[in-house]
């Protein structure tokens, strides 16, 4: 469904996408790993159109989408929970849950949707009246997603959902990511923590200082040498 | 204590109109970090529109209101779209000496077209009196008082209920998580000068009324006293900018009521220093704390 090709991006001279390719079916889990600064944040910000992408092609279910405004891109189905949650702190959780469904117009199914999202998340059905800034971090985490799903994604972007959270709240969130992907989301995922990430996604790629470096199925990579002692901390 | 009650009406009828012309400056603020030094400006011309319209073509209160209200809108709406938009990805000092020759430009447009002579509005609001045991009430001043907090109403409707007032807070706080959510930034930005500019607009017609006399660098100290109540009142602060306003004309009249006329302009702008440096986020302002 989503195929990027060639993509190059610059921050002034620094170029910090280089010639990346990656596809995405329909239905798949796919997660991008790599180190600090490789290139994940930019990748996702640019199919988001935060960014700007200096040359290649993004294509969705068939069309280019390089020229389409962020906006416009949410409105094609394509959702973001970005890097570090980017909650609106200062909003009520239900509050922010709305601003996910900001370009739907049918009002009775947006409620229904965000009685849903209770359901899914059900610390934040206990939240609602709360400003968001005051959640925890595992809530806010929560609450980006059920964001995100607010505007009922085709493809659902996650940038790093477990950065900053303990062990056990990860696993949830994993089994929360794969839950979603199973009603019909397909997930590009970006990680620093690999083992999870490759644990629940189909396939993968690697990304070092903005190269794609390696990809395979996630059994395929978490089994590879390489990967083992770069990001899995093993021998 | 008559005299104290006396200064109290004078410095609230005051301190509405600071309060309407703090709101744009707080409201600019909040979305793209720009202090809008045109903004006062905006303030002369809406006074000039109201003049126009009350004079010329002979309309009401009510109608000069919203005539003036409407073309600062697209007036500012305009400004923001020929001088700011352009500077987006710029230095904040580039943006901010733009501001201050944008506000040049308008003062120098209008002196060529009108004149730099003081006009005088006609009478267009019952100037009677009335008396509370001492204290002198103007009409005008109820007038001036009931507009602003209906359009306080309004404002805090729009801001908290509606969906474009949603998309303005979420633009204040984050301009990317905003796009995430498939808001349009530019055009929210352009909503909210037009916000902040029909108030400024409301806020000429009402002086001009009030005071009875217009001309094109009126809006230079007003514009001063009420960026002073933005920041007061913390400047992005809504709530703020309208108790900053109030808290400015206060000062202003009670100055010049006990103490000297002379010295009112220097105590707002001591007040500003004592603020800078006792509470330099304002009485509302936030250290925003956020959570990693
Ligand atoms: N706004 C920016 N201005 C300049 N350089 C930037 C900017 N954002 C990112 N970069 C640079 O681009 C490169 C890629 O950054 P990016 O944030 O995409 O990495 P990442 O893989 O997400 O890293 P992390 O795992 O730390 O989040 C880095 O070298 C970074 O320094
Ligand atoms: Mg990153």
């Amino acid at each position: 469904m989503l195929e990027i090709k060639n993509l190059n991006v610059y921050y002034g001279v620094i170029h910090a996408l280089k010639n990346v390719s990656l596809t995405v079916n329909k239905g798949e889990i796919v997660t991008l790993i790599g180190a600090n600064g490789a290139g994940k944040t930019t990748t996702l910000r640019t199919l988001s159109g935060l960014n700007k992408a200096t040359s290649g092609e993004i294509i969705l279910e068939g069309k280019s989408i390089v020229n389409l405004s962020a906006s416009n891109r949410v409105e094609i189905g394509i959702s973001q929970v970005p890097e570090g949650r980017r909650i609106f702190p200062q909003m009520s959780v239900l509050e922010n849950l709305e601003l996910g469904a900001f370009l739907r117009k049918d009002k009775s199914e947006i409620k229904k949707d965000i009685e849903h999202m209770y359901e899914l998340f059900p610390i934040l059905g206990k939240r609602k009246k709360q400003m968001a800034g005051t959640l925890s971090g595992g809530e806010q985490q929560m609450l980006a997603m059920a964001r995100a799903l607010m505007s009922k994604p085709n493809l659902l972007l996650l940038d790093e959902p477990s950065m900053g959270l303990a062990p056990l709240l990860v696993r949830e969130i994993f089994d929360i990511i794969k839950n979603i992907n199973m009603t019909g989301t397909t997930i590009l995922l970006v990680e620093q923590n690999a083992k999870m990430a490759l644990s629940i996604a189909h396939r993968a790629y690697v990304l070092e200082t903005g190269k794609i470096a390696m990809s395979g199925t996630g059994e395929e990579l978490a089994k590879s040498d390489e990967i083992q002692k770069s990001y899995l901390g093993g021998n | 204590m008559d005299q104290f009650l006396q200064q109290l009406v004078n410095g609230i009828s005051l301190g509405s109109i600071y309060a309407l012309i703090a709101l744009g400056y707080t409201m600019v603020y909040g979305i793209i970090k720009l202090i809008n030094f045109a903004h006062g400006d905006i303030y002369m011309i809406g006074a000039y529109i109201g003049f126009a319209v009350t004079t010329y073509a002979k309309l009401g209160f009510v109608p000069a209101l919203i005539i003036s209200m409407v073309l600062c809108a697209i007036l500012g709406i305009i400004i923001e779209k020929v001088a700011y938009k352009p500077l987006r990805n710029s230095s904040r000092i580039a943006v901010l000496i733009t501001a201050i020759g944008m506000s040049l430009l308008l003062e120098y447009i209008m002196m060529f077209f009108v004149g730099a002579g003081v006009r005088s509005f006609p009478k267009v609001l019952s100037d009677s009196l009335f008396y509370i045991s001492n204290i002198t009430i103007k009409m005008q001043q109820i007038y001036i008082v009931i507009t602003t907090v209906v359009l306080m109403v309004i404002l805090q409707f729009i801001v908290n209920k509606t969906k474009i007032g949603k998309a303005m807070r979420a633009v204040s706080t984050d301009k990317d998580a905003a796009q995430l959510m498939g808001i349009k930034v530019d055009n929210t930005i352009s909503f909210t000068f037009a916000i902040g500019s029909a108030l400024a607009g409301a806020a000429g017609v009402l002086v001009g009324i009030y005071y009875n006399s217009i001309d094109p660098l009126m809006g230079m100290m007003p514009g001063l006293k009420a960026f002073v109540a933005a920041v007061f009142g913390g400047i992005g602060n809504i709530p703020g900018a309208m108790i900053g306003g109030l808290v400015i004309g206060l000062l202003e009249t009670f100055v010049s009521g006990y103490g000297n006329s002379m010295y009112r302009d220097a105590a707002v702008f001591a007040f500003l220093i004592i603020i800078l440096i006792i509470k330099p986020s304002g009485l509302l302002g936030k250290n925003t704390k956020e959570k990693v």
